[in-house]
Parts: structure tokens; sequence; C-alpha cells
């Protein structure tokens, strides 16, 4: 009983006590854990958008990520423009999300769901392949400046202490917020935005709007090349552009189990409960366990979470039929 | 017109049930057992035996444990390289704890403890479903790494965080470590990894193989048939994770002579699960053409440069083959998507065909 | 036709004749009710099928039947009512648990599995008639290879009564879609069941093939005493086979009687004129 009092103090008490007497402290902590959950989100987001169109469970979400970054900052050095370099980068990934559909998914339509996964899986080896080919496979640094970004940070002064706020990470905040608002609007008010959602309920129904499959399918995959570009940029600003994010990205599926496949909310709220999650876990227990849990908070969490909740927080329970 | 079955009657149910039906097939396997046992050892070199034929075999072993949960069992994982890794560390603490037990017998006991911690981790399967349980084996992989790490017990406090293979003898003879000979240790993995063959094939055509098959192809349907979802899905990650451990100590104890933690990474269970998927899912041959595949293709194209005198680096030569793998992944799921193994039977039945391709 | 089955066939009951009125009770529903959120699918339905019968479960789309039948088999909870069986009285049973006590059925959209080959979809039926141990199983050498070969024998013994021998070897899912409805009844018999739940087993058949399944499902119940429980469509079909009807409709029961009592009975008649709604 002895032995067990401090152990349940170290683990249910004070955590909360070191919380309390630094909250400056405690709110940098939860900024940072914010900041990277939407970046978690928003990796998130590129997969519900694809899932919610066509039910392909998008693997290479995480390495078009890096993939598109990597096109911008190699274009940028070779001497283009930074915002044409932009420009011209949204048009790589509209010919990587036209070639896909051409390639791959047309030619797997109707096929079971874990043979698109692989099938994405597949595509997440030859994009590695060939941005390490063309790109070389060293980390490379973001263009954030000159992308008209500022670098620099503000304080804020509370609770006798300062917090300090990364003007790339309000940035990313606002990014974020701007993006989901723009694309719940083009789902519920654009013809093509109500399409992709007819589509999800059913491919019938989205024909009689006059759009085909394939064009639907062209159409998500290139709303998320964007999606992952932004992300990119994003990431890269924080740390910098290199394949090492592609396990990162990994923590996308973590978030996509608490806030269910297909919801947009869902993969805001869950990249936030993630990120900020692993980052209060990560400080405040991490001692406890010798450190580098962030590298697994988010799995088991989504683990405990599908145990008692195997539906996703927004999704409803169904019995299943025969 | 050597490849035929024409006046192979099977006269009872027994024949008809055999592993490999055809007389053809039968000599086939010898054959290449043969050379595997016989000829290898004695004309292959020392780089042919330790850097192809011993990864060979030790993915190959890994395949089989794979493909057992995702082919046969129809549960899909990424931890492959988790569940070798403790098959790894546990064979690691067994033979430095009772340094006189025999070698053979950690290294297959090893396999035991994976075999534990893969039905810990398949636990949730009975509640959850496809993808979603591909997030629950990437929790085992995390957290087992982070254990690997974490926990210096497991590598007995070593300053380096690696483990190191100790000398094992066998019959006097060094069969681990820096003074076992290439050819004993490739004999070694060789017998396991046969024997270890032969059992999957036979549970796999038993009941027990097809209360897995069962709960993969309409798991309503095998509750109602009585199978336990369970019994039959745990027993799946078991197995699966068995194998998947023993050829974790296989990869340190016979190859690689020592590991850090970056041995079992997220990377090496993809590695695996391209093997599976280029193979052939629900194949056993095809665990080791996809091996063979996925293993040999990019010692290939390393060699290819030097061989023509170009000023190639071997990494770009790396990054060639991975597009040539994730195109190859790509073309099996959109043409074949049993895999080379599929290619292979196809192969053979327009050989028994041949030369009147429309006779049947 | 079917001597190959009676060879390895022992059968489970010995009443062979079909059921009269003094035959017991082999199942009974009692004021069983079920509903999915606010979906009343069933409610406060009662009926018994007797040892031997061929029961015949009707009505429109979507009245329950198939409802009815996942209950039984206990894929389905129910919130009220229990239901009876071989004199066990129960309120939840798992479906494997149904299945070592003797239930079996088919799915009214084929559940085989698809993956595996005619022979070995059979052989599932056999699962829990196989008892030899992972290690025998690892081996495959005598006992466990005896009892696989024993288990191939009364299955091939089936395969020759249903006339599929020629696809044996045939991976399920390419074949037509009425050998598949055959090979989903090989497989259930395969568990040599007391009593045999059939989902539509003639959905979608012509008329060749439907005689075919008539004959089968007699024989089944003639020879063998298996107790059957069968909803159709066809009500051709249901006054050739079935001794006694019971009728649903919107989760309620509306009638129950000899085929010819059912077809006379004025609510039937209305709900499959639609005019009861
Ligand atoms: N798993 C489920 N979840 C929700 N509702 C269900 C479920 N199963 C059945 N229902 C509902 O219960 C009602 C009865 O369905 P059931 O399938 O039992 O009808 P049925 O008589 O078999 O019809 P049919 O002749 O079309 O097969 C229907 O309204 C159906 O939508
Ligand atoms: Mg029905």
């Amino acid at each position: 009983m002895e032995a067990l009092m401090p152990a349940l103090d170290a683990v249910f008490l004070a955590p909360f006590r070191d919380m309390v007497s630094l909250p400056d402290f405690l709110i940098q902590v939860i900024w940072e854990g914010f900041v990277s959950g939407i970046l978690y989100a928003l990796i998130a987001l590129g997969f519900v958008l694809i899932y919610k169109a066509s039910a392909v469970f998008n693997f290479a979400q995480g390495i078009m990520v890096v993939f598109a970054a990597l096109v911008l900052v190699s274009l940028f050095d070779m001497g283009v423009p930074a915002w044409i370099a932009l420009i011209l980068t949204i048009g790589v990934m509209g010919i990587l999300a036209l070639t896909i559909e051409r390639v791959v998914l047309r030619k797997l339509v109707n096929q079971h769901e874990a043979i698109l996964l692989m099938a994405t899986i597949g595509l997440t080896l030859v994009l590695k392949g060939a941005g390490q080919l063309v790109f070389g496979g060293e980390p490379k640094t973001m263009i954030t400046e000159e992308l008209g970004f500022s670098t620099g940070s503000s304080d804020w002064e509370v609770f006798d202490g300062i917090v300090i706020f990364q003007h790339i990470d309000i940035a990313a905040a606002v990014i974020a917020i701007v993006m989901v608002a723009a694309l719940g609007v083009f789902f519920s008010k654009t013809r093509i935005g109500r399409a992709l959602r007819a589509v999800a309920d059913d491919h019938q129904a989205a024909l009689s709007v006059g759009i085909s499959l394939n064009q639907i399918w062209a159409i998500v995959w290139f709303a998320s090349g964007i999606v992952a570009l932004v992300t990119g940029i994003m990431w890269g600003a924080r740390s910098d552009v290199s394949f090492a994010l592609e396990i990162i990205a990994l923590k996308a599926l973590a978030v996509l189990i608490l806030g269910g496949f297909t919801s947009i909310p869902g993969a805001i709220v869950g990249g936030l409960i993630v990120g900020i999650g692993e980052k209060l876990f990560e400080v405040y227990w991490g001692p406890l366990f010798g450190g580098g849990v962030e590298a697994w908070f988010a799995y088991v969490l989504a683990l405990i979470f599908l145990l008692f909740r195997p539906q996703g927080m927004f999704g409803e329970r169904h019995i299943e039929r025969v | 017109m050597f490849y035929r079955e024409a006046g192979q009657f099977k006269t009872t149910y027994a024949d008809d049930q055999a592993l490999l039906p055809i007389a053809q097939d039968r000599v086939g396997l010898i054959i290449v057992l043969a050379i595997a046992f016989l000829v290898l050892p004695i004309v292959a070199s020392d780089f042919f035996l330790s850097s192809i034929m011993i990864p060979f075999l030790v993915f190959a072993l890994a395949a089989i444990g794979l493909n057992i949960l995702m082919g046969y069992a129809g549960q899909l994982s990424l931890g492959t390289g988790a569940f070798m890794g403790v098959g790894a560390y546990s064979c690691y603490k067994l033979t430095t704890i009772f340094p006189d037990l025999n070698i053979l017998i950690v290294l297959l006991l090893s396999g035991f403890f994976s075999a534990g911690v893969g039905v810990v981790f398949g636990l949730p399967s009975l509640r959850i479903k496809g993808l979603y349980l591909a997030i629950t084996t990437l929790a085992a992989q995390f957290f087992l790494e982070w254990c690997f790490i974490r926990v210096g017990w497991l590598y007995n406090y070593n300053d380096s965080g690696a483990i190191e293979v100790p000398q094992r003898e066998l019959f006097g003879l060094a069969v681990t470590g820096p003074h076992a000979t290439p050819e004993t240790r490739y004999l070694i993995i060789l017998t396991i990894v046969a024997v270890m063959t032969l059992v999957a094939a036979n549970v796999l055509r038993g009941r027990i193989g097809r209360s897995w098959m069962m709960i993969r192809d309409m798991d309503i349907a095998a509750e109602l048939m009585g199978v336990r979802p369970l019994y039959a899905k745990l027993s799946a990650f078991a197995f699966s994770s068995y194998y998947c451990g023993v050829a974790g100590a296989l990869m340190v104890f016979m190859w690689l002579g020592s590991a850090e933690v970056e041995a079992f990474d997220i990377n090496h269970s993809f590695l695996v699960l391209f093997m599976v998927i280029i193979g052939g899912m629900g194949s056993l041959t095809g665990c080791f053409m996809g091996a063979a595949f996925i293993w040999v293709l990019p010692v290939i194209l390393r060699a290819i440069p030097p061989a023509f005198e170009l000023d190639i680096l071997a990494a770009t030569m790396e990054h060639i083959s991975s597009i040539i793998i994730g195109a190859l992944i790509i073309f099996f799921l959109i043409v074949e998507p049993h895999g080379l193994a599929r290619l292979w039977r196809v192969g053979k039945e327009k050989l028994r065909t041949w030369p009147f391709p429309y006779a049947t | 036709m079917s001597t190959a089955l009676d060879e390895v066939q022992t059968p489970l009951n010995d009443n062979t004749a079909v059921a009269s009125e003094a035959a017991p009770v082999l199942l009974s529903v009692d004021n069983v009710s079920l509903s999915f959120g606010g979906v009343k699918a069933i409610s406060d339905i009662s009926f018994n099928i007797l040892k031997g019968e061929v029961r015949a479960i009707i009505g429109p789309n979507g009245a329950g039947k198939t409802s009815m039948l996942n209950v039984i088999n206990g894929f389905y909870h129910p919130q009220e009512g229990r239901i009876s069986y071989k004199g066990k009285t129960r309120k939840r049973m798992k479906p494997h648990q149904a299945a070592a006590s003797g239930i079996a059925r088919t799915f009214q959209n084929v559940a085989l599995f698809s993956g595996m080959s005619t022979l070995d979809n059979i052989m599932s039926g056999r699962s829990l008639k196989m008892h030899r141990g992972l290690i025998w199983q690892m081996l495959h050498v005598g006992p466990a290879r005896n009892e696989e070969i024993a288990h191939r024998q009364f299955v091939e013994g089936i395969i020759d009564f249903l006339e599929i021998a020629h696809i044996r070897k045939q991976p399920v899912g390419k074949l037509p879609y009425g050998l598949q409805k055959r090979v989903e009844l090989g497989r259930a018999m395969a568990m040599q069941p007391e009593l045999l739940l059939l989902d539509e087993p003639m959905a979608g058949m012509n008329l060749e093939e439907k005689e075919d399944m008539s004959r089968f499902i007699l024989d089944l119940n003639s020879e063998f005493g298996t107790t059957i429980a069968l909803i159709e469509h066809d009500m051709g079909v249901v006054m050739d086979l079935a001794d006694r009807v019971v009728v649903l409709d919107y989760g309620q029961k509306i009638a129950d009687g000899t085929p010819s009592e059912v077809q006379a009975n004025q609510n039937v008649i209305d709900a499959y004129l639609g005019v009861a709604s």
C-alpha cells in the first residue's frame, strides 16, 4: 500500500499539479499541440475527401504532402519565382491526380476496399522512389518567407510568464480554418460539390447530375493534392521537407479512427485531440515512461477509443444484416 | 508435353487431398529441395549464401506469417516488423539467461513470445474489422518499437542499445555468432523454414485453416456454422505471430548477428507486406516468390551499374527498385490480384495444354 | 439417387415420418419482439415448429421473415420474448451456440465463402464435427488425416446427392447463382442439422432449378427427417412443400395453419393484395 501511493500520485495527481503551477507553460504546450493537431487534421482531411467520394483509403496522402512540398521547393531552387512555383506545383498535383485516376483507379473500379488500399500503398512506393530520384533524398528547407509568411514570433505575457506564438503557426491555423470553410461551401453550395456528396451515397445519382465518376475521382484527388500542398508548406515551415514526414503522416490514421473516415469536422476534431493529447501526454506523463511516448500515443488512444466505440465518434451504430 | 496429369488418376480421397496431387509438382519440389540442401551449400559463394539465400529464407518465413493472417484469415496487419522484433529480443533474452539451452530450442521457443504478444494485439479484432484493424497493428508496431528502445532489460543494458548475438554451438559446431560459417547458418535456417512451411501447409488444409478462411470470406456465415470468431481470429494471430517471431529471431541470429530497433521498424512491416501482395495472398508458394522477388530485385539492380561500369549511385538504383516494386504492386492488383503465385499456376495450365491451347 | 448419402449419414433422429399432430415441438417462439431503432421488425410473434415438419414462413417484402430466422439462430437478439428449442428456453444465444445445438441455415443473399472451392465450402459445414487438435493438424498424419478423409467421404455423399460433382474443385465465387444456392444448401446439410432454416432458397431460379431444389428439400425432409423452416415467395412451391404455414405482415403474425387454410384466410388475401395497408 505504502509503495502504491506515490505511484498513484505520480500518475494521477502530480501531472495536474505541474500544469497548475506553471500555467503559461501549459498554454504553450497546448498551443504546440494545437498546431501539430492542425497539421494532422489537414492530412486526415486529404484522406477524407478521397474516401468520401470514392471509398478509396488513400495511404499515399502522406507521401503526397512530401511530394508537393518537394516540387515547390525544387522549382524555386531552379530559379522559378516563389509564386509561380506555387502555381506550377498546383498544376503538377493536377496532372498527378489525372494520372492516378487514369492509370490506377479506373482499372480498379468496384474492387474490394482492401485492394484499393494496397494499390495506394504501391502508389506510395512509386511516388517515394520518384521523388527521391528526381529531388534527392536529403531534407530541404521550405521557402516560407519567399511565399510571404513571416517567420517571426509574438510573445504573450500571461500568468507572470510568456507564451510564444510563431507567426507561421498562426498562419497555419488561419489557413486551415479558411480551407475547411471553403471546402464546406464547396460541398454544400456548388454543383460539383453536391455531386461529390451524392456520389458517396449513390453513384447513379451523381451520374444524373451530368458528371462522370472518372471526373469526380480526378477532382477529389486534385482537391486533396492541394490540401497536401498546403499541409506540406505548413509542415515544411515548422521543420523541413523530408521523407521522414511519411511515417508521421501515419498518425492521420489514428485521427481518422477518432473522427470517422467520412467526416470533415471529425477530421479536424480528431486531429486536435491527437495533437493536443500527445503533447500533454509527452510533457506531463512522458517522463514516467522514460519519454518518447509521442511515437505511439496517437495509435494507442485510437485503439482504446475503438474498443469502446467501434463506429467512431460521429458514426452511428448499425447492426449487420445477412 | 511433359507437364501432364493425364493418366494420373486419384483412386482415393487421400491421394486427392495430398499437398501436391500432380506427380511433376512433387518431382519439382524434390529437385528444388535437393538443390537447396545439397548443391547450394557446396557450390554457392559465401556472399550468395549470407546476403541472398539467408535473408530470402528469413523473409519468406515472415511472409508466411503475415500471409496466414492476411491472406488466409483476412486480418490486415502493419505490425509484422515489430512481431519479428519480439521474437528476436525473446531469443536474445532466453539464450543469455539460459546459455546452455540448445539454440534450436531457443529459436523455436522465442516464437511463443511473439505469439502471445500477437494475441494481445489481436484481441481488438473481435470488435474491429478491416481497415480499422490496421490501426491496432500500427499501435503494436510503434509501441513495441518504443519498448525495444526504452526497456533496457531487453538488450541487457548494452551501451549500444543493440542485441549482440553470442556464440552458440551445436554438436561442437558454432551455429551462431561470428564464427558460424555461412553454410552452417544457411542449412539450419533452411531446415527450419522447410519444416515450418510444411506445418503451415498442413494446418491450412485442415479444419483450423478452413476456419480462418471462413472468417475471411464471410465472418457472419462462419459464425452461424459454428466457428467461434474468438478462437479463429486469435489462433490466426497467434500462429501468424509465431512465424513472424521465429523469422525475427532467425534474422538476427542467423543473418545480421546484431540488431537495433531499426531492424524491426515499420519499413520492414511494409517490406513483408509487399512480398505477400506480390507473391500472392493466400498462397504459400507465393510467399517464397514474393520474398525472392522483393529481396533479390534490389540486389540485382544494385549490381547492374558496376557490371556495366556505369556511374550510377547505389542510392539511385534503390529508388528505381522502389518505383518498380510500387508499380508492380499496382500492376498485380489490377491484372493479377493473386500475385506471382497465380501467374505461375496459369503458366503451368498453359504448359498442360501445350501445344494445343484450346484443349482442356 | 441419394444412395451415397444413405451409406454415410447416420440420421440424427429416426422419425422419418412427416410431422403429425402428435409430433413433439422442436422449436417454439413465444411473444418475440424485435426492433431496430424506430423500426419494429417483429412484434409479439408466437408460433412453433414441430419435429419433422416443413414449416413455411411467408409474407410480403419487409414483413420480418428474415429477421425471424436471424432471431432463431441467435444473430439478432430480440428485445422481448423467449425461444425454446428442444425443450430448453433461452433469451440470448450466440450464433455458434445455435450451430452447435443443431440449427443450420442458408441465406437470402448467398453467403458462401467465395474464396473457397465448392468442396471446401461444404467441408466447412463439418467444422463442428471435427475434433482433432492443433498438434495433429500440424502433422496431418494418423488421426487428423483419417478424420479429414472420413469427412471428405461424407461431403462427397452430399455432392452426389445435390448433383454438383462437376463443380467440386471450382471456386464458388464464379458459379452461376442457381448453383451457388445449391452449394449453400449442401454446406448447411453437411452440418447434419436437426433444424434447417432456408431463406428463399429458390429466389431468382428458373422453373427447372426450382423443381430440383424442391426435390432436394423434400428428400432431405422425408429421408433424414430434418425439420425445415422455409421462407418462400412462390406460393405454388409453398403449397407443395409445406406442412404448415405462418404468415407475417409488417412484423405481425396474421395467420397460421395448413397451406389451404392460410390460402383461404381473408387477412392473408388482403395483405398480399395490399388492402391491409
Ligand atoms: N440489421 C438491420 N438494421 C436495421 N433494420 C433492419 C435490419 N434487419 C432488418 N431490418 C428491418 O426490419 C424489417 C424486416 O426486414 P426483414 O429482412 O426481416 O424482412 P423480410 O420479411 O425478410 O423481407 P424480404 O422478403 O424482402 O426478404 C425491414 O423494415 C428491415 O428494413
Ligand atoms: Mg428476407
